[in-house]
Protein backbone atom coordinates (compact mmCIF):
# COMPACT_ATOMS: atom_id res chain seq x y z
CA UNK A 1 0.00 0.00 0.00
CA UNK A 2 1.94 3.33 -1.34
CA UNK A 3 -0.76 5.43 0.88
CA UNK A 4 0.88 7.74 3.77
CA UNK A 5 -0.55 8.68 7.36
CA UNK A 6 -0.56 12.37 6.54
CA UNK A 7 -2.98 12.18 3.37
CA UNK A 8 -3.66 14.84 0.47
CA UNK A 9 -6.06 17.64 -0.31
CA UNK A 10 -6.01 19.81 3.08
CA UNK A 11 -5.13 23.38 1.94
CA UNK A 12 -6.35 25.83 4.09
CA UNK A 13 -5.77 28.57 1.28
CA UNK A 14 -8.28 27.03 -1.47
CA UNK A 15 -11.32 29.01 -2.61
CA UNK A 16 -14.10 29.01 -0.09
CA UNK A 17 -12.33 26.24 2.34
CA UNK A 18 -13.90 28.31 5.06
CA UNK A 19 -16.90 26.84 4.44
CA UNK A 20 -16.09 23.55 1.40
CA UNK A 21 -13.42 21.31 2.35
CA UNK A 22 -13.23 19.40 -0.57
CA UNK A 23 -14.90 19.45 -4.41
CA UNK A 24 -15.36 15.88 -6.19
CA UNK A 25 -16.43 15.21 -10.01
CA UNK A 26 -17.55 11.90 -10.66
CA UNK A 27 -18.41 10.22 -13.87
CA UNK A 28 -19.85 5.85 -14.21
CA UNK A 29 -19.37 4.20 -16.92
CA UNK A 30 -19.48 0.79 -18.41
CA UNK A 31 -17.53 -1.33 -20.83
CA UNK A 32 -19.67 -2.22 -23.56
CA UNK A 33 -20.37 -5.71 -24.38
CA UNK A 34 -20.18 -6.77 -20.81
CA UNK A 35 -23.37 -6.95 -18.17
CA UNK A 36 -23.69 -4.83 -15.65
CA UNK A 37 -21.63 -5.56 -12.31
CA UNK A 38 -24.33 -7.34 -10.33
CA UNK A 39 -25.22 -9.45 -13.48
CA UNK A 40 -21.34 -10.58 -14.67
CA UNK A 41 -19.98 -14.25 -14.16
CA UNK A 42 -16.57 -14.26 -11.94
CA UNK A 43 -14.97 -14.55 -15.35
CA UNK A 44 -16.39 -11.99 -16.59
CA UNK A 45 -15.72 -9.39 -14.01
CA UNK A 46 -12.06 -10.74 -14.10
CA UNK A 47 -11.72 -9.95 -17.92
CA UNK A 48 -13.47 -6.55 -17.03
CA UNK A 49 -10.50 -6.24 -13.85
CA UNK A 50 -7.82 -7.12 -16.45
CA UNK A 51 -9.14 -4.74 -19.34
CA UNK A 52 -9.54 -2.13 -17.07
CA UNK A 53 -6.18 -2.35 -15.41
CA UNK A 54 -4.25 -2.87 -18.28
CA UNK A 55 -5.90 0.81 -19.75
CA UNK A 56 -5.27 2.74 -16.31
CA UNK A 57 -2.02 1.86 -16.01
CA UNK A 58 -0.84 1.61 -19.37
CA UNK A 59 0.41 5.61 -19.54
CA UNK A 60 -1.51 8.43 -20.43
CA UNK A 61 -4.23 8.56 -17.82
CA UNK A 62 -2.27 10.23 -14.74
CA UNK A 63 0.80 10.56 -13.51
CA UNK A 64 2.09 7.50 -11.15
CA UNK A 65 -0.48 5.45 -11.10
CA UNK A 66 -0.95 2.59 -8.58
CA UNK A 67 -3.18 -0.56 -8.57
CA UNK A 68 -4.94 -1.84 -5.60
CA UNK A 69 -6.53 -5.06 -5.56
CA UNK A 70 -9.25 -5.16 -3.10
CA UNK A 71 -9.89 -8.61 -2.13
CA UNK A 72 -5.72 -8.67 -1.39
CA UNK A 73 -6.07 -5.97 0.43
CA UNK A 74 -6.09 -6.10 4.59
CA UNK A 75 -9.30 -4.55 6.28
CA UNK A 76 -7.59 -1.83 7.53
CA UNK A 77 -6.05 -1.05 4.09
CA UNK A 78 -9.58 -1.08 2.97
CA UNK A 79 -10.65 1.34 5.38
CA UNK A 80 -7.87 3.70 5.24
CA UNK A 81 -9.10 4.32 1.08
CA UNK A 82 -12.35 4.78 2.62
CA UNK A 83 -11.48 7.07 5.15
CA UNK A 84 -9.32 8.41 2.43
CA UNK A 85 -12.75 9.14 0.16
CA UNK A 86 -10.50 7.09 -2.65
CA UNK A 87 -13.29 4.07 -2.51
CA UNK A 88 -16.66 3.89 -1.55
CA UNK A 89 -17.71 2.09 2.06
CA UNK A 90 -19.55 -0.30 -0.82
CA UNK A 91 -16.99 -0.99 -2.86
CA UNK A 92 -14.81 -1.85 0.24
CA UNK A 93 -17.36 -3.90 1.85
CA UNK A 94 -18.14 -5.92 -1.60
CA UNK A 95 -16.75 -9.57 -2.00
CA UNK A 96 -16.43 -9.44 -6.22
CA UNK A 97 -13.43 -9.45 -7.94
CA UNK A 98 -12.61 -5.65 -7.68
CA UNK A 99 -9.91 -2.99 -7.51
CA UNK A 100 -8.71 0.60 -7.52
CA UNK A 101 -6.62 2.70 -9.00
CA UNK A 102 -5.12 5.50 -8.21
CA UNK A 103 -2.77 8.83 -9.21
CA UNK A 104 -0.01 9.21 -7.54
CA UNK A 105 -1.40 12.77 -6.09
CA UNK A 106 -4.61 10.67 -4.81
CA UNK A 107 -6.21 13.08 -6.82
CA UNK A 108 -7.86 10.87 -9.01
CA UNK A 109 -9.03 7.39 -7.98
CA UNK A 110 -10.95 5.41 -10.24
CA UNK A 111 -13.00 2.10 -8.62
CA UNK A 112 -13.50 -1.03 -11.21
CA UNK A 113 -16.26 -3.24 -10.55
CA UNK A 114 -18.24 -1.06 -7.98
CA UNK A 115 -21.83 -0.69 -8.56
CA UNK A 116 -20.56 0.42 -12.52
CA UNK A 117 -17.77 -1.29 -14.20
CA UNK A 118 -15.60 1.99 -13.77
CA UNK A 119 -16.48 4.77 -11.39
CA UNK A 120 -13.96 7.71 -12.22
CA UNK A 121 -13.54 10.52 -9.92
CA UNK A 122 -11.74 13.52 -8.99
CA UNK A 123 -10.85 15.65 -5.60
CA UNK A 124 -9.68 18.68 -5.10
CA UNK A 125 -9.24 21.15 -1.79
CA UNK A 126 -11.96 23.88 -1.61
CA UNK A 127 -14.52 24.89 -4.19
CA UNK A 128 -12.63 24.25 -7.55
CA UNK A 129 -15.55 22.37 -9.58
CA UNK A 130 -14.43 23.60 -13.09
CA UNK A 131 -10.91 21.94 -11.90
CA UNK A 132 -12.21 19.20 -11.14
CA UNK A 133 -14.77 18.87 -14.12
CA UNK A 134 -12.20 19.14 -16.54
CA UNK A 135 -9.52 16.86 -15.12
CA UNK A 136 -11.94 14.11 -14.99
CA UNK A 137 -13.45 14.62 -18.47
CA UNK A 138 -9.74 14.52 -19.90
CA UNK A 139 -9.58 11.11 -18.00
CA UNK A 140 -12.76 10.30 -19.25
CA UNK A 141 -11.77 10.89 -22.91
CA UNK A 142 -8.11 9.18 -22.32
CA UNK A 143 -9.81 6.09 -21.32
CA UNK A 144 -12.21 6.22 -23.72
CA UNK A 145 -9.56 5.86 -26.63
CA UNK A 146 -9.08 2.37 -25.60
CA UNK A 147 -12.57 0.89 -24.10
CA UNK A 148 -15.86 1.05 -25.76
CA UNK A 149 -18.28 2.66 -23.44
CA UNK A 150 -21.97 1.33 -22.98
CA UNK A 151 -23.38 3.90 -24.57
CA UNK A 152 -27.33 4.98 -26.07
CA UNK A 153 -28.25 7.94 -28.05
CA UNK A 154 -31.28 8.68 -25.92
CA UNK A 155 -30.21 7.31 -22.52
CA UNK A 156 -26.67 8.82 -22.48
CA UNK A 157 -24.11 6.79 -20.64
CA UNK A 158 -25.52 3.62 -19.80
CA UNK A 159 -25.76 2.77 -16.10
CA UNK A 160 -26.47 -0.22 -13.68
CA UNK A 161 -29.04 2.26 -11.89
CA UNK A 162 -30.99 3.70 -14.40
CA UNK A 163 -31.00 6.99 -11.82
CA UNK A 164 -27.54 7.48 -13.13
CA UNK A 165 -27.89 7.37 -16.97
CA UNK A 166 -27.35 11.08 -19.31
CA UNK A 167 -24.34 12.05 -18.48
CA UNK A 168 -23.43 9.73 -15.38
CA UNK A 169 -21.97 12.86 -14.07
CA UNK A 170 -21.71 13.60 -10.05
CA UNK A 171 -20.72 16.89 -8.49
CA UNK A 172 -20.24 17.17 -5.34
CA UNK A 173 -18.85 19.26 -2.50
CA UNK A 174 -18.04 18.56 1.54
CA UNK A 175 -19.74 21.25 3.26
CA UNK A 176 -18.43 22.26 6.79
CA UNK A 177 -21.77 23.98 8.50
CA UNK A 178 -21.44 24.42 12.27
CA UNK A 179 -23.15 27.65 12.39
CA UNK A 180 -26.47 26.30 10.49
CA UNK A 181 -25.79 23.22 12.96
CA UNK A 182 -25.83 25.87 15.85
CA UNK A 183 -28.46 28.11 14.99
CA UNK A 184 -30.65 24.92 13.84
CA UNK A 185 -30.77 26.01 10.25
CA UNK A 186 -29.53 23.17 8.81
CA UNK A 187 -32.70 21.83 8.37
CA UNK A 188 -34.22 24.69 5.97
CA UNK A 189 -30.67 23.48 4.36
CA UNK A 190 -31.52 19.97 3.61
CA UNK A 191 -34.98 21.19 2.85
CA UNK A 192 -34.09 23.72 0.13
CA UNK A 193 -31.40 20.81 -1.26
CA UNK A 194 -34.21 18.28 -1.93
CA UNK A 195 -36.80 20.92 -3.59
CA UNK A 196 -33.55 21.85 -5.96
CA UNK A 197 -33.37 17.87 -6.84
CA UNK A 198 -30.12 17.66 -4.44
CA UNK A 199 -29.13 15.01 -2.35
CA UNK A 200 -27.52 15.92 1.27
CA UNK A 201 -25.34 13.36 2.83
CA UNK A 202 -22.66 12.34 5.77
CA UNK A 203 -19.44 12.47 6.30
CA UNK A 204 -18.75 9.30 4.22
CA UNK A 205 -21.17 9.93 1.18
CA UNK A 206 -24.23 7.70 1.02
CA UNK A 207 -25.86 6.55 4.59
CA UNK A 208 -23.36 7.96 6.62
CA UNK A 209 -23.82 10.60 9.32
CA UNK A 210 -23.01 14.22 9.23
CA UNK A 211 -20.04 13.59 11.52
CA UNK A 212 -18.22 17.23 12.42
CA UNK A 213 -20.74 19.07 10.90
CA UNK A 214 -19.96 18.31 7.46
CA UNK A 215 -22.23 17.60 4.76
CA UNK A 216 -22.00 16.25 0.80
CA UNK A 217 -24.21 17.57 -1.41
CA UNK A 218 -24.28 16.71 -5.05
CA UNK A 219 -26.53 16.37 -7.93
CA UNK A 220 -29.38 14.09 -8.54
CA UNK A 221 -30.38 15.18 -11.56
CA UNK A 222 -28.28 13.67 -14.30
CA UNK A 223 -30.35 13.06 -17.51
CA UNK A 224 -31.62 16.13 -19.50
CA UNK A 225 -28.64 18.55 -19.01
CA UNK A 226 -25.02 18.88 -20.11
CA UNK A 227 -22.27 18.15 -17.81
CA UNK A 228 -21.86 22.32 -17.62
CA UNK A 229 -24.98 23.34 -17.04
CA UNK A 230 -25.03 20.92 -14.03
CA UNK A 231 -22.12 22.09 -12.76
CA UNK A 232 -22.57 25.95 -13.36
CA UNK A 233 -25.87 25.22 -11.57
CA UNK A 234 -24.71 24.19 -8.53
CA UNK A 235 -21.46 26.35 -8.83
CA UNK A 236 -22.58 29.73 -9.48
CA UNK A 237 -26.38 29.74 -8.67
CA UNK A 238 -26.85 26.90 -5.82
CA UNK A 239 -23.59 26.84 -3.31
CA UNK A 240 -23.30 30.44 -3.08
CA UNK A 241 -26.45 31.01 -1.27
CA UNK A 242 -25.35 27.93 0.97
CA UNK A 243 -22.01 29.44 1.74
CA UNK A 244 -23.72 33.02 2.19
CA UNK A 245 -26.13 30.94 4.57
CA UNK A 246 -23.60 29.91 6.48
CA UNK A 247 -21.52 33.25 7.02
CA UNK A 248 -24.29 34.80 7.66
CA UNK A 249 -25.12 32.20 10.59
CA UNK A 250 -21.68 32.42 11.65
CA UNK A 251 -22.03 36.32 11.80
CA UNK A 252 -25.15 36.42 13.66
CA UNK A 253 -23.33 33.94 16.08
CA UNK A 254 -20.47 36.89 16.76
CA UNK A 255 -22.81 39.68 16.89
CA UNK A 256 -25.82 37.95 19.18
CA UNK A 257 -24.26 34.81 21.26
CA UNK A 258 -20.59 35.74 21.35
CA UNK A 259 -20.09 34.47 24.58
CA UNK A 260 -21.98 31.11 23.63
CA UNK A 261 -19.25 31.01 20.54
CA UNK A 262 -16.50 31.95 22.89
CA UNK A 263 -17.43 29.35 25.55
CA UNK A 264 -17.68 26.58 22.88
CA UNK A 265 -14.68 26.94 20.26
CA UNK A 266 -12.28 27.47 23.53
CA UNK A 267 -13.62 24.70 25.61
CA UNK A 268 -13.17 22.37 22.35
CA UNK A 269 -9.86 23.67 22.05
CA UNK A 270 -9.06 23.27 25.42
CA UNK A 271 -10.56 19.58 25.51
CA UNK A 272 -8.48 18.82 22.54
CA UNK A 273 -5.43 19.88 24.15
CA UNK A 274 -5.65 17.66 27.42
CA UNK A 275 -7.81 14.82 26.63
CA UNK A 276 -6.52 11.26 27.25
CA UNK A 277 -9.61 9.81 25.76
CA UNK A 278 -11.26 10.60 22.68
CA UNK A 279 -13.87 8.56 20.42
CA UNK A 280 -14.06 9.45 16.76
CA UNK A 281 -17.59 11.47 16.62
CA UNK A 282 -16.36 13.43 19.49
CA UNK A 283 -13.17 14.51 18.60
CA UNK A 284 -14.51 15.28 14.86
CA UNK A 285 -17.66 17.17 17.14
CA UNK A 286 -14.48 18.99 18.98
CA UNK A 287 -12.53 19.66 15.77
CA UNK A 288 -15.36 21.50 14.23
CA UNK A 289 -15.91 23.87 16.78
CA UNK A 290 -12.28 24.46 16.58
CA UNK A 291 -12.10 25.33 12.80
CA UNK A 292 -15.05 27.64 13.40
CA UNK A 293 -13.56 29.14 15.86
CA UNK A 294 -10.35 29.66 14.03
CA UNK A 295 -12.30 30.70 10.90
CA UNK A 296 -13.82 33.52 13.16
CA UNK A 297 -10.46 34.34 14.25
CA UNK A 298 -11.72 33.67 17.92
CA UNK A 299 -9.07 31.03 18.51
CA UNK A 300 -5.45 32.19 17.93
CA UNK A 301 -2.00 30.58 17.63
CA UNK A 302 -4.22 27.37 15.51
CA UNK A 303 -2.58 26.28 12.65
CA UNK A 304 -5.64 25.29 10.60
CA UNK A 305 -3.85 23.04 8.24
CA UNK A 306 -3.09 20.55 11.44
CA UNK A 307 -6.66 20.82 12.21
CA UNK A 308 -7.76 20.16 8.84
CA UNK A 309 -5.53 17.31 8.96
CA UNK A 310 -6.56 15.99 12.00
CA UNK A 311 -10.26 15.23 10.63
CA UNK A 312 -8.40 12.43 8.42
CA UNK A 313 -5.55 11.36 11.14
CA UNK A 314 -7.87 10.43 14.08
CA UNK A 315 -9.55 8.03 11.74
CA UNK A 316 -9.51 4.64 13.19
CA UNK A 317 -7.31 3.19 9.79
CA UNK A 318 -5.60 6.13 10.15
CA UNK A 319 -4.30 5.70 13.55
CA UNK A 320 -3.53 1.79 12.91
CA UNK A 321 -1.42 3.14 10.50
CA UNK A 322 0.07 5.16 12.47
CA UNK A 323 0.79 3.21 15.34
CA UNK A 324 1.51 0.45 12.98
CA UNK A 325 -0.60 -2.28 14.86
CA UNK A 326 -3.84 -3.73 15.16
CA UNK A 327 -6.16 -2.10 18.15
CA UNK A 328 -9.02 -2.31 20.02
CA UNK A 329 -11.55 0.60 20.58
CA UNK A 330 -9.70 1.78 24.02
CA UNK A 331 -6.35 1.68 22.69
CA UNK A 332 -7.56 3.14 19.53
CA UNK A 333 -9.39 6.06 21.60
CA UNK A 334 -6.25 6.64 23.83
CA UNK A 335 -3.98 6.83 20.47
CA UNK A 336 -6.39 9.04 18.55
CA UNK A 337 -6.31 11.74 21.87
CA UNK A 338 -2.62 11.67 22.18
CA UNK A 339 -1.72 12.08 18.64
CA UNK A 340 -4.36 14.97 18.85
CA UNK A 341 -3.05 16.56 22.37
CA UNK A 342 0.40 16.23 20.47
CA UNK A 343 -0.83 18.17 17.43
CA UNK A 344 -2.72 20.77 19.07
CA UNK A 345 -0.21 21.90 21.75
CA UNK A 346 2.38 22.33 19.31
CA UNK A 347 -0.31 25.42 18.04
CA UNK B 1 -79.50 17.29 -25.16
CA UNK B 2 -81.69 17.77 -28.46
CA UNK B 3 -82.02 20.38 -31.00
CA UNK B 4 -84.76 21.48 -32.76
CA UNK B 5 -85.91 23.94 -34.78
CA UNK B 6 -82.19 25.43 -34.36
CA UNK B 7 -83.21 25.92 -31.30
CA UNK B 8 -81.19 23.51 -28.55
CA UNK B 9 -82.79 22.40 -25.29
CA UNK B 10 -81.28 19.98 -22.14
CA UNK B 11 -82.68 17.83 -19.64
CA UNK B 12 -81.39 16.40 -17.20
CA UNK B 13 -82.71 12.97 -15.62
CA UNK B 14 -81.30 10.76 -13.59
CA UNK B 15 -80.99 6.75 -14.38
CA UNK B 16 -84.86 6.23 -13.31
CA UNK B 17 -86.27 8.43 -15.32
CA UNK B 18 -84.24 8.35 -18.20
CA UNK B 19 -85.26 5.14 -18.81
CA UNK B 20 -88.96 6.23 -18.16
CA UNK B 21 -88.15 8.64 -20.53
CA UNK B 22 -87.27 5.97 -23.38
CA UNK B 23 -83.66 7.34 -23.52
CA UNK B 24 -81.29 4.40 -24.29
CA UNK B 25 -78.74 4.03 -21.33
CA UNK B 26 -75.16 1.91 -21.41
CA UNK B 27 -75.59 -0.51 -18.88
CA UNK B 28 -75.27 0.89 -15.25
CA UNK B 29 -72.06 -0.43 -13.45
CA UNK B 30 -71.20 0.57 -10.08
CA UNK B 31 -68.01 2.71 -9.53
CA UNK B 32 -66.49 0.02 -7.68
CA UNK B 33 -66.62 -2.32 -10.76
CA UNK B 34 -65.29 0.41 -12.97
CA UNK B 35 -62.10 0.82 -10.74
CA UNK B 36 -61.64 -2.59 -10.11
CA UNK B 37 -61.62 -2.92 -14.13
CA UNK B 38 -59.06 -0.34 -14.32
CA UNK B 39 -56.86 -1.74 -11.54
CA UNK B 40 -57.38 -5.19 -13.01
CA UNK B 41 -56.46 -4.05 -16.23
CA UNK B 42 -53.48 -1.96 -14.84
CA UNK B 43 -51.69 -4.64 -13.04
CA UNK B 44 -52.41 -7.23 -15.65
CA UNK B 45 -50.04 -4.97 -17.86
CA UNK B 46 -47.80 -4.00 -15.13
CA UNK B 47 -47.10 -7.35 -14.27
CA UNK B 48 -46.67 -8.33 -18.16
CA UNK B 49 -43.71 -5.46 -18.94
CA UNK B 50 -42.38 -6.99 -14.96
CA UNK B 51 -42.24 -10.40 -16.00
CA UNK B 52 -40.57 -9.74 -19.27
CA UNK B 53 -37.02 -11.12 -19.57
CA UNK B 54 -34.48 -8.87 -21.11
CA UNK B 55 -32.71 -11.73 -24.24
CA UNK B 56 -29.17 -10.82 -23.72
CA UNK B 57 -29.15 -11.30 -19.31
CA UNK B 58 -32.63 -12.81 -18.80
CA UNK B 59 -33.14 -9.79 -16.19
CA UNK B 60 -36.95 -8.91 -15.36
CA UNK B 61 -38.38 -5.19 -14.40
CA UNK B 62 -39.71 -8.02 -11.23
CA UNK B 63 -35.35 -8.18 -10.45
CA UNK B 64 -34.26 -4.68 -10.84
CA UNK B 65 -37.29 -3.54 -8.49
CA UNK B 66 -35.50 -6.20 -5.96
CA UNK B 67 -32.06 -4.89 -6.87
CA UNK B 68 -32.67 -1.28 -8.20
CA UNK B 69 -29.55 -2.07 -10.34
CA UNK B 70 -30.29 -3.58 -14.12
CA UNK B 71 -28.50 -6.50 -15.13
CA UNK B 72 -27.13 -5.22 -18.97
CA UNK B 73 -27.05 -2.44 -21.14
CA UNK B 74 -29.34 -4.11 -23.13
CA UNK B 75 -32.28 -4.00 -20.72
CA UNK B 76 -32.60 -0.18 -21.60
CA UNK B 77 -34.26 -1.15 -24.49
CA UNK B 78 -36.30 -4.53 -23.42
CA UNK B 79 -37.57 -2.76 -19.87
CA UNK B 80 -38.06 0.91 -22.03
CA UNK B 81 -41.09 1.18 -21.14
CA UNK B 82 -41.21 0.55 -17.26
CA UNK B 83 -37.94 2.25 -17.22
CA UNK B 84 -38.78 5.40 -18.78
CA UNK B 85 -41.39 6.46 -16.36
CA UNK B 86 -38.88 5.67 -13.50
CA UNK B 87 -36.05 7.59 -15.12
CA UNK B 88 -38.70 10.26 -15.81
CA UNK B 89 -39.63 10.72 -12.36
CA UNK B 90 -36.07 10.58 -10.92
CA UNK B 91 -34.69 13.01 -13.28
CA UNK B 92 -37.44 15.66 -12.91
CA UNK B 93 -39.50 14.93 -16.54
CA UNK B 94 -36.46 14.29 -18.43
CA UNK B 95 -36.77 11.78 -20.98
CA UNK B 96 -33.29 12.41 -23.03
CA UNK B 97 -29.65 12.72 -22.95
CA UNK B 98 -27.93 16.00 -23.94
CA UNK B 99 -24.59 15.74 -22.50
CA UNK B 100 -21.21 14.14 -23.95
CA UNK B 101 -21.08 11.96 -26.41
CA UNK B 102 -17.50 9.30 -26.50
CA UNK B 103 -15.88 10.23 -29.39
CA UNK B 104 -16.09 6.84 -31.12
CA UNK B 105 -20.19 6.31 -30.13
CA UNK B 106 -20.65 9.53 -31.88
CA UNK B 107 -18.67 8.74 -34.86
CA UNK B 108 -20.43 5.71 -35.06
CA UNK B 109 -23.74 7.51 -34.37
CA UNK B 110 -23.19 9.65 -37.29
CA UNK B 111 -21.84 7.46 -40.13
CA UNK B 112 -25.09 4.95 -39.18
CA UNK B 113 -27.34 8.74 -39.86
CA UNK B 114 -25.57 9.20 -43.01
CA UNK B 115 -25.99 5.83 -44.38
CA UNK B 116 -29.84 6.07 -43.03
CA UNK B 117 -30.28 9.00 -45.35
CA UNK B 118 -28.31 7.55 -48.21
CA UNK B 119 -30.46 4.46 -48.01
CA UNK B 120 -33.60 6.46 -48.32
CA UNK B 121 -31.91 9.00 -51.16
CA UNK B 122 -31.20 5.41 -53.09
CA UNK B 123 -34.90 4.53 -52.63
CA UNK B 124 -36.28 7.61 -53.70
CA UNK B 125 -33.75 7.87 -56.80
CA UNK B 126 -34.51 4.12 -57.83
CA UNK B 127 -38.30 5.34 -57.75
CA UNK B 128 -37.75 8.25 -59.49
CA UNK B 129 -35.48 6.57 -62.57
CA UNK B 130 -32.45 7.86 -61.69
CA UNK B 131 -30.41 4.98 -62.17
CA UNK B 132 -26.83 7.24 -62.48
CA UNK B 133 -27.47 9.31 -59.33
CA UNK B 134 -28.85 5.71 -57.57
CA UNK B 135 -25.35 4.07 -58.14
CA UNK B 136 -23.53 7.07 -57.16
CA UNK B 137 -25.20 6.71 -53.87
CA UNK B 138 -24.96 3.11 -53.55
CA UNK B 139 -20.70 3.82 -54.42
CA UNK B 140 -21.20 5.89 -51.37
CA UNK B 141 -23.12 3.69 -48.34
CA UNK B 142 -20.38 0.88 -50.03
CA UNK B 143 -17.63 3.06 -49.13
CA UNK B 144 -18.93 4.45 -45.93
CA UNK B 145 -19.35 1.04 -44.81
CA UNK B 146 -16.22 -0.39 -45.71
CA UNK B 147 -13.82 2.19 -45.01
CA UNK B 148 -15.66 2.75 -41.10
CA UNK B 149 -17.10 -0.70 -40.31
CA UNK B 150 -19.16 -0.54 -36.66
CA UNK B 151 -16.80 -2.66 -34.99
CA UNK B 152 -13.51 -1.16 -35.91
CA UNK B 153 -11.79 0.33 -32.69
CA UNK B 154 -9.83 3.55 -34.29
Amino acid sequence: MELNYHGPWTESDAPHSDVIMSCRARVARNIAGFPFVNKASERQLQEILNISRQVLLGGGISEGMFWIDLPQATARDRHLLVERHLISKHHAASNLRRGVAISGDEALSIMVNEEDHLRMQILAPGLRLSHVHRLIDEVDDAVEKSVDYAFSPRWGYLTACPTNVGTGIRFSVMMHLPALKITNEIDRVRRAAKDLHLAVRGYYGEGSESAGDFYQISNQITLGRTEDELRMELEEAILPRIIDYELKARKILIERSCSLLDDRTHRALGILRSARLLGTEEAMKLLSRVRLGVHLERLKNVDLEKVNRLFLQIQPAHLKLHIGREMDSDELRAARADIVRQTMNQG
Amino acid sequence: MTVKNGIKKEVHLCHEHAIDAGIDLPEHQPISKLLAQVTVSHAKSRSRSEQRRCPECGFSFAEFRKSGTLGCPECFNTLEKPLTTLIERAQNGATHHTGKTPKRAGVSLDRQLIIQKLVKDLDCAVSAEQYERAATIRDQIHTLEIITPPDDRN
